[in-house]
């Protein structure tokens, strides 16, 4: 089918056909939340930032996963979407231990700005301080699950973009955690190229280069989508 | 094998058997209950009375009253044994076609047989599972044949639509609908799967259907296989049900030595292959997309829908998921007709429904009645109500994605909106039942204590909301939460009810919403109120010795 | 309009934010004009006074002191605001609570690190008992306003000032909430 055209915000907006509501929301410039989602890697829909409301249906739909449809009537920000997002955030910073001052992704952390962003102005849920560990054992990197929001980018970019599938997530529920290749230090990992392309894919400071101090770990979230559209496509487009 | 091999197997079946017969109960519960030494003894008393040829001995499947448990029953005496010891073999046997046992016999014509229907359970505690004959002997896989010689595919999936019947996992998804999407995909292959990772606490439906009544769940998949153009099918079971899975696999084993499924089953020019896939005990692996990645090998972990597994199942396939018990009822549905089973139930649930009705009630085990029978015929009849005399605080449906029914609801008619309007779910068929001196919040807890364990981790509304669900309740039930921690409780349970991925985060929330809609005395009547320092006097200081 | 009667009192914290709050400079000239500095660790105010406008609060709760002070603050102030990361999450504070209780924190510092007579101090009266577990200030009693940071840039406090003596509804948003 050709194009389809959709109402998102009240804006109409043309898409293809092989669109989700995120994308063809981000090409009408209309930005709808999310931490799982990163370009260049396949659609996860854990995050439920990206929650939309579609006509009356009382029932939500994650934007990234859901085709476009004709006449789709879109609304991404309604006041109860807004409270949910918040919570959502506000849960993810009680689950590990997200301290913001003394973080190497302070300034630089998709979950500190989507809470700004979002208007979270404290917690209201238990915080429920776990003991996790921080895996230095890496020449390059470091791996430090308090910061860790599970979003499974780092896993998607190791498998789908590098191919070697060195982490992977172990455990369930509030107990998962990311993991090198059979839960050992990432160090002794023998499958990891060490390409630091799930560095930059982290949205927080749970992967870092060694040697970052507070603030210092900015990261570049278009590295796995250049690579992708220069595989692809074989345009360098930076 | 061909029709008529089938009907000579099972008329030599029917010849071979004795003119008396003592069926013992060896499904889980009884087995459990020391089953399988009262069943050698009664083998070797009628062996020691010199009966052998007159008496068989038959090892079957459930025979329902679960908590009287090891049961026998005798025919054509009709007498039920209680709590039978390895012991009484000798008795029993002695007491055949003269008054029976008096010690152990229990009233088999009591109300909790009485009102019960069969129609899934029909064959339950009268075909030996790990014999194929008896199943045959009872017409069974005469459907099979009857769809694939007089039958066209569409026809088949007509039938069932007329029929009515919905799915018996939980949501009550009209079973016809589905198999139509399917049959009507293309794909370069077709699955279908049946869902037999039954993990609700309290529910052993799927368990004690598996274990005594394996063909009929087969033939139901066979059926299933050629109405949608499929030519594999994988059961799920759970790893915590041994017994189920070993009758399962010699059921198939058996099935494909007669050439009833496999290549060119029933030679007909149709293949269908059945293999087993083992859970891992993750509770979250019943939700159809995660069972569909562990079957693939993968993480069980759900996926969003859609596409849904009729369009994009196993591999990318379309593929037909459904319960063990909604299987189980198309063999009936296509011997008896879509007309007959549609006469079964109310205007929008039809058929029956198994029960599993367990808690503070005195007959505990497996019920199967017609749907939209009231729940207080259920609880009270048939379950005989509390034991001592005590009443019925609520009634419990669904498992942790259900709800708590409370007794002033017990007139309502057990079917699929009724149980949804009062906030409930029809669920799988988990019933507990709860007496005054039960906890709601307790029970809420409960249930949300399981959720968390069994969340997969994947989305966070589910994950993290999950377990602040549990400290909020646990705050209420400790008696130091405020009034904000409930407004807290009540705002995340609807967050977490409509933003969770899949139906195990969308209903976690049920058990404390039902709780909270009819006993909400219970939370309010705990809370603190928000003093200046809210929960300073709660405080564990530190002691320094 | 009346002066605005304004303290500022220091929990578990590092005293950041009321270096901050020194930050503002000359514009504490200006508030000095408009308000009333009634109660503040920079001053030498032994007990809490009665009919406090807002009181700003620092730090997380660690020990039973703590407790004590949130009492009297939320008894006699109108409003009361979390001022900076510790009292809005727990921060740098609340990093010890992953460690359980307050008994291996103690041990960890005052015996295991000590170089000289390690003891654990247990002078009654004299040092105040740890709390368990470290709360932000929310946990305890109820807030009116949030200024997170650390610590929070003194614009960011002067922004929050500026609108309450004004009567207004002091709102940080985007960026201004950012915690860190």
């Amino acid at each position: 089918m050709a194009t389809q055209t959709l109402t998102i915000d009240g804006k109409l907006v043309t898409a293809r056909p092989e669109d989700t509501i995120l994308s063809a929301s981000k090409d009408a410039g209309i930005d709808i939340p999310t931490l799982c989602y990163l370009d260049g890697l396949s659609a996860h829909g854990g995050c439920r930032l990206c929650m939309v409301e579609v006509g009356s249906q009382n029932r939500l739909l994650p934007a990234c996963t859901t085709p476009v449809r004709e006449d789709m009537n879109v609304s991404t920000s309604t006041p109860r979407l807004v409270e949910y997002r918040r919570m959502i955030v506000a849960l993810l910073l009680a689950e590990r231990n997200h301290v913001c001052s003394v973080c190497v992704a302070n300034g630089h952390c998709e979950l500190q700005s989507m809470a700004y962003a979002l208007g979270v102005t404290h917690v209201r849920f238990e915080y429920l301080s776990p003991e996790l560990p921080v895996d230095v054992s890496h020449d390059r990197y470091g791996m430090d699950h308090n910061r860790c929001i599970l979003c499974t980018r780092c896993v998607r970019a190791c498998d789908q973009i590098e191919g070697a599938h060195t982490l992977d997530v172990m455990g369930r529920g509030v107990n998962s955690r990311i993991v090198a290749d059979m839960n050992q230090p990432w160090g002794d990992s023998v499958t990891c190229t060490s390409c630091g392309k799930c560095v930059q894919a982290c949205p927080t400071g749970a992967l870092f280069r060694q040697g970052s101090t507070v603030a210092e770990m900015e990261k570049d979230r278009t590295m796995l989508q250049f690579l992708v559209t220069a595989r692809e496509k074989k345009q360098w487009l930076v | 094998m061909d029709l008529q091999d089938l009907r000579e197997l099972a008329e030599k079946e029917r010849r071979s058997q004795a003119p008396r017969s003592i069926r013992c109960c060896v499904a889980a519960g009884c087995t459990s209950a020391n089953s399988m030494a009262v069943l050698d003894n009664l083998q070797q008393a009628v062996q020691d009375a010199g009966l052998k040829d007159k008496v068989h001995v038959s090892p079957v499947g459930c025979l329902r009253l679960c908590c009287e448990g090891p049961l026998v029953a005798t025919d054509p005496d009709g007498h039920l044994y209680h709590k039978v010891a390895p012991g009484d073999a000798e008795a029993i046997v002695a007491g055949l076609g003269n008054g029976g046992f008096a010690a152990r016999r229990g009233d088999a014509a009591s109300p909790f047989f009485a009102l019960q229907a069969s129609v899934v359970l029909d064959n339950c505690g009268h075909v030996e599972p790990e014999r194929i004959e008896t199943y045959i002997a009872r017409d069974g896989y005469t459907a099979l044949f009857k769809v694939l010689r007089e039958m066209s595919p569409p026809q088949v999936v007509d039938e069932v639509t007329r029929s009515g019947l919905r799915g018996r996992g939980g949501a009550g998804y009209p079973t016809g609908v589905k198999w139509s999407m399917v049959a009507k995909n293309q794909g370069d292959r077709k699955f279908v799967v049946c869902n037999a990772d039954e993990g609700d606490p309290g529910a052993f439906m799927n368990r004690s259907l598996l274990e005594s009544d394996p063909h009929k769940v087969l033939e139901g998949m066979a059926i299933a296989a050629y109405a949608v153009g499929a030519s594999s099918g994988y059961i799920y079971v759970r790893g915590e049900y041994p017994l189920a899975i070993a009758r399962l696999k010699t059921a198939i084993k058996q099935a494909g030595r007669l050439g009833l499924l496999g290549t060119h089953r029933c030679n007909s020019p149709f293949d269908f292959r059945i293999d087993i896939r083992i859970g891992a005990g993750a509770f979250v692996c019943g939700e159809e997309t995660a069972l569909m990645a562990s079957i693939m090998g993968e993480r069980g972990l759900p996926t969003p829908r859609p596409p849904y597994p009729a369009e994009k199942g196993l591999w990318g396939c379309p593929t037909l998921i459904n319960n063990v018990e909604t299987f189980a009822n198309i063999p009936a549905i296509m011997r008896q007709g879509a007309d007959w089973f549609a006469g079964i139930g109310t205007d929008s649930s039809k058929g029956t429904k198994v029960f599993c009705v367990t808690g503070k009630v005195k007959n505990t085990g497996l019920v199967e009645v017609p749907l939209g029978t009231p729940l207080r015929t259920i609880v009270e009849d048939i379950g005989g109500g509390v034991p001592g005399n005590g009443r019925i605080k609520a009634v419990q449906t669904g498992g942790p994605s259900g709800g708590c029914i409370p007794a002033q609801h017990l007139d309502t008619s057990v079917d699929y909106e009724a149980l949804g309007q009062l906030g409930s779910i029809m669920g799988s068929g988990g019933m507990i039942v709860m007496d005054e001196g039960t906890d709601m919040v307790d029970v809420a807890r409960f249930f949300m204590t399981f959720c968390m364990d069994e969340s997969c981790g994947k989305c966070i509304p589910c994950r993290a909301g999950t377990v602040q669900l549990t400290h909020l309740l646990t705050r209420i039930i400790d008696k130091v939460a405020t009034p904000q921690d409930l407004e807290l409780l009540e705002s995340l349970c609807d967050m977490v009810k409509n933003a969770s991925l899949c139906g195990l985060g969308q209903t976690a929330p049920n058990p404390v919403l039902s709780t909270l809609r009819y006993f909400r005395d219970e939370y309010t009547s705990r809370l603190r109120a928000g003093g200046v320092v809210r929960r300073a006097l709660a405080l564990p200081l530190v002691s320094l010795s | 309009m009346a002066r605005l009667r304004l303290a500022t009192t220091w929990l578990g914290g590092c005293s950041g934010c009321h270096m901050s709050f020194l930050d503002m400079d000359e514009w504490l000239i200006d508030l000095a004009r408009m308000a009333d500095i009634v109660y503040t660790p920079f001053q030498d105010v032994k007990k809490f006074p009665e009919n406090v406008d807002v009181t700003l609060v620092e730090g997380a709760v660690a020990n039973r002191d703590h407790l004590e002070q949130l009492e009297q603050v939320r008894a006699h102030s109108r409003l009361v605001v979390s001022f900076g990361d510790c009292a809005v999450t727990g921060n740098v504070t609340a990093m010890r609570n992953p460690l359980g209780k307050a008994e291996p924190v103690l041990r960890r510092s005052y015996i295991e690190l000590a170089t000289v007579n390690p003891q654990i101090p247990d002078e009654a009266g004299i040092v105040p008992a740890l709390l368990e577990r470290v709360y932000p200030v929310h946990e305890m009693i109820r807030v009116d306003y949030y200024i997170p940071g650390c610590p929070p840039p003194a614009d960011r406090i002067r922004h929050v000032l500026e609108e309450l003596i004004a009567g207004r509804e002091p709102k940080l948003e985007g960026a201004e909430l950012k915690f860190g």
